[in-house]
C-alpha cells in the first residue's frame, strides 16, 4: 500500500500537528497528542472526545465551534494513555465541569476512567457517555457491549451545540445520552485498511465476499456474504437497523448518515442513500437532515455504514445550531 | 586471550548464570531491562497474534511501552524493588494507550506499589506482586479467568506465585513462568467475550489471546533471569 509518509512511527503525532495548523490558531496543541480549543467561553461544561487516530476526520476532527472543546489522541487505532486525556481535561475544563464522550472500546474505556480518576483527584468534575450505536455488534439487551461507529457525528454534534447551552454537567448528560439512545447505526466492509507503520491489512475478506457489521477497527464481520446490487445492500442494512429496539414509526424525523469508511466513493455513498430514502419514505418516516461521505474512517477500507438519529423536539434545535470543524461544519 | 581474562570472562558469566536467591533493586531493574528487549524483539510474533483476534497492532504497542520503559528503566537509580516495577508501570501507561497500556501499567503499578518498600524481592514478594497486579487489571478491565484475555495468564501466574512462597526464588519464578504459560495456552480453546475479538465469537477458537502470550514471555524472561 502506497502511503504518503515520513516515519510511519510518526504518523499519529505528525497527523496531530498537521490537525493544529488545520485549525490555524482555533486550536491549541496542550500537550502531546491533547488539542483544545485555544478560547473557551469561561462559563461553559466542557465536552471533551477521543481515541485512536488513523480513522480522521473522527474523533479529533471533531473539535470546533458548536461541537468538541478539546481531543485526547491515541496513537494509530489505540486508545489514548491516561496521562494524554487528562491534559486535554485540564485545558478545557472551566470549573463546570468536562463530559468525556467517546466510543465504547475496551482499551477507551480503560484509559479514559483511569484519567476520570486522576481528574477528579484534582477536583475536576467529569461524567462519562460512551457511544454504542453499533446494532450488528451485540443483542439490543447489552448495549454496553456494542461499539460505537459512525453513529458518533451526529451525537457529537448534538454534544456540541448542548454543551454550548447546558447550565450544568448533569443537563448535558441528560441531552447527550438521549441523542446516543435514540442513534442506531450498521456498516459494511468490503476490502479492510492498513496499519501504516506495518502496512499489513488488519483483516483479509475474499474479493468477492463482504463482511456486514465490521467495526471501524477491522475488527472481524459477524456475517460475512457475497458481493451484492447496492440497492439490496442498503435495505440489508438498514433492515438490521430498522429491526433493532429503537421504535420509528410513520410521522418519525430522523438524521440520516451515509459514512465511507475510506476508499468507497461518495458516488457508492449517494447511490446508497437513494435507497434508504426510498425506504423510509415508504415507512413514512421523513428525513430531516442528511450527512454523507467519509467521517469515521479506517485508512483506505472499503464499505459504509448507515447511521439514524431520531430526533424530536428537543434534539432538533441542537441539532439546527452551527457548529465549524474539520469533520461537520454547519452553517 | 590471557588466563587472567578468560577467568574473569568466567567468572562474569558465571555470576550472569548463578540463580539468585532474592533480587536487588538494581537486579530487578536488570530483570526488567531483559524483560524489555524480550518483548521488543517479539513485536513481530505478538503483532501476528492480533492479526488473527484484533487489529494487528499489540507488538507495536507493546514495543513503544517497553522501548520507552527501558530508557526509563537505564536512568533509574533504585532503592526499592516497588520503585523499579512502578516506573515500569507508569511509563508503559503513558506510552502505549490502547488497553494493553492500560493494563500492563496497571499491572506493574499496582504490583510495584503493593511492594512498599522492600529492598530486595523473594519468593513471598514475588506472590505479593502477582496478587495486586491481578488484583489491579480485573478491577479496571473487568474480564475473569476464562474470556480469553491476558487475566488468563495472568491468573495462572498468580496462582502458581501463591503456591510457591515457600520457595526459592528462582524455582517460584519457574513456577510463576509455567502458570502464565499454561494460563496462555488455555486461551486457545476458549471463546473471546471481552475486547475487539469477541464479534469473533468461534471464530477466536485455536489462537492464543495476545496479550496472554505478551505475559507468558514477561514471566518466561523473568524465569531465565534469576536462573
Amino acid at each position: 500500500m502506497k502511503k504518503i509518509l515520513n516515519d510511519p512511527n510518526d504518523a499519529a503525532a505528525e497527523l496531530v500537528d498537521g490537525l493544529v495548523d488545520y485549525y490555524n490558531g482555533k486550536v491549541t496543541k496542550v500537550g502531546p497528542g491533547a488539542i483544545a480549543l485555544t478560547d473557551i467561553a469561561s462559563d461553559k461544561v466542557a465536552l471533551l472526545v477521543g481515541g485512536g487516530t488513523g480513522h480522521e476526520p473522527i474523533y479529533h476532527g471533531l473539535i470546533g465551534e458548536g461541537m468538541a472543546d478539546g481531543a485526547a489522541c491515541g496513537d494509530i487505532f489505540a486508545a489514548p494513555p491516561p496521562n494524554i486525556i487528562l491534559e486535554a481535561t485540564r485545558a478545557v475544563n472551566k470549573g463546570k465541569g468536562v463530559l468525556y464522550l467517546y466510543g465504547n472500546y475496551a482499551g477507551d474505556v480503560m484509559n479514559f476512567k483511569i484519567a476520570a480518576q486522576l481528574a477528579a483527584a484534582e477536583g475536576i468534575k467529569v461524567e462519562t457517555v460512551l457511544i454504542w450505536d453499533d446494532v450488528a455488534s451485540a443483542q439490543p439487551s447489552t448495549k454496553e457491549d456494542r461499539r460505537g461507529i459512525a453513529g458518533l457525528i451526529p451525537i457529537v454534534k448534538i454534544a456540541g451545540a448542548a454543551a454550548d447551552k447546558a447550565k450544568d454537567l448533569d443537563e448535558l448528560v441528560s441531552l447527550v445520552t438521549s441523542a446516543r439512545d435514540n442513534t442506531r447505526s450498521v456498516g459494511v466492509a468490503l476490502s479492510p485498511g492498513s496499519i501504516p507503520a506495518t502496512g499489513k491489512p488488519t483483516f483479509e475478506l475474499d474479493d468477492d465476499s463482504i463482511g456486514i457489521g465490521m467495526g471501524i477497527h477491522g475488527e472481524q464481520g459477524v456475517g460475512i456474504e457475497k458481493m451484492m446490487p447496492a440497492d439490496d445492500l442498503a435495505e440489508k442494512l438498514l433492515n438490521l437497523i430498522l429491526a433493532d429496539d429503537l421504535i420509528l414509526e410513520s410521522g418519525d424525523d430522523v438524521l440520516v448518515l451515509i459514512n465511507s469508511l475510506g476508499s468507497t466513493t461518495m458516488m457508492e455513498c449517494l447511490i446508497v442513500l437513494k435507497k434508504v430514502k426510498a425506504l423510509l419514505v415508504d415507512k413514512g418516516i421523513k428525513i430531516y437532515d442528511v450527512m454523507l461521505g467519509p467521517l469515521v474512517t479506517c485508512q483506505e477500507m472499503a464499505g459504509l455504514s448507515i447511521s439514524l438519529t431520531k430526533v424530536d423536539d428537543t434534539l432538533k434545535p441542537l441539532w439546527d445550531a452551527p457548529c465549524s470543524s474539520l469533520g461537520y461544519t454547519k452553517l | 586471550m590471557v588466563a587472567a581474562d578468560l577467568r574473569a570472562a568466567a567468572t562474569n558469566q558465571k555470576l550472569y548464570y548463578m540463580s539468585k536467591e532474592t533480587l536487588s533493586p538494581n537486579e530487578v531493574r536488570e530483570m526488567l531491562i531483559a524483560i524489555s528487549d524480550k518483548i521488543i524483539e517479539s513485536e513481530e510474533l505478538l503483532s501476528e497474534a492480533d492479526r488473527r483476534l484484533g487489529d494487528g497492532d499489540h507488538g507495536l504497542g507493546m514495543k513503544r511501552g517497553f522501548t520507552a520503559a527501558k530508557a526509563a528503566l537505564k536512568a533509574l537509580e533504585p532503592t526499592t524493588v516497588g520503585q523499579v516495577f512502578s516506573t515500569t508501570g507508569m511509563t508503559l501507561m503513558g506510552t502505549m494507550g490502547g488497553a494493553s497500556g492500560a493494563v500492563m501499567g496497571i499491572l506493574y503499578q499496582n504490583g510495584g506499589t503493593a511492594l512498599g518498600d522492600a529492598d530486595s524481592l523473594d519468593a513471598s514478594g514475588l506472590s505479593t506482586f502477582m496478587t495486586a497486579a491481578l488484583e489491579g487489571v480485573t478491577n479496571l478491565g473487568g474480564a475473569k479467568p476464562g474470556d480469553k484475555t491476558m487475566v488468563d495468564a495472568l491468573a495462572g501466574a498468580q496462582e502458581a506465585a501463591a503456591a510457591s512462597t515457600g520457595l526459592s526464588l528462582p524455582d517460584a519464578m519457574k513456577a510463576v513462568s509455567d502458570g502464565a504459560t499454561a494460563g496462555m495456552e488455555a486461551t486457545k480453546a476458549m471463546i473471546a467475550t471481552m475486547g475487539r475479538a469477541k464479534t469473533l465469537g468461534e471464530k477466536s477458537i485455536g489462537h492464543p489471546d495476545p496479550g496472554a502470550v505478551s505475559v507468558s514471555i514477561m514471566f518466561q524472561t523473568a524465569s531465565a533471569y534469576v536462573g
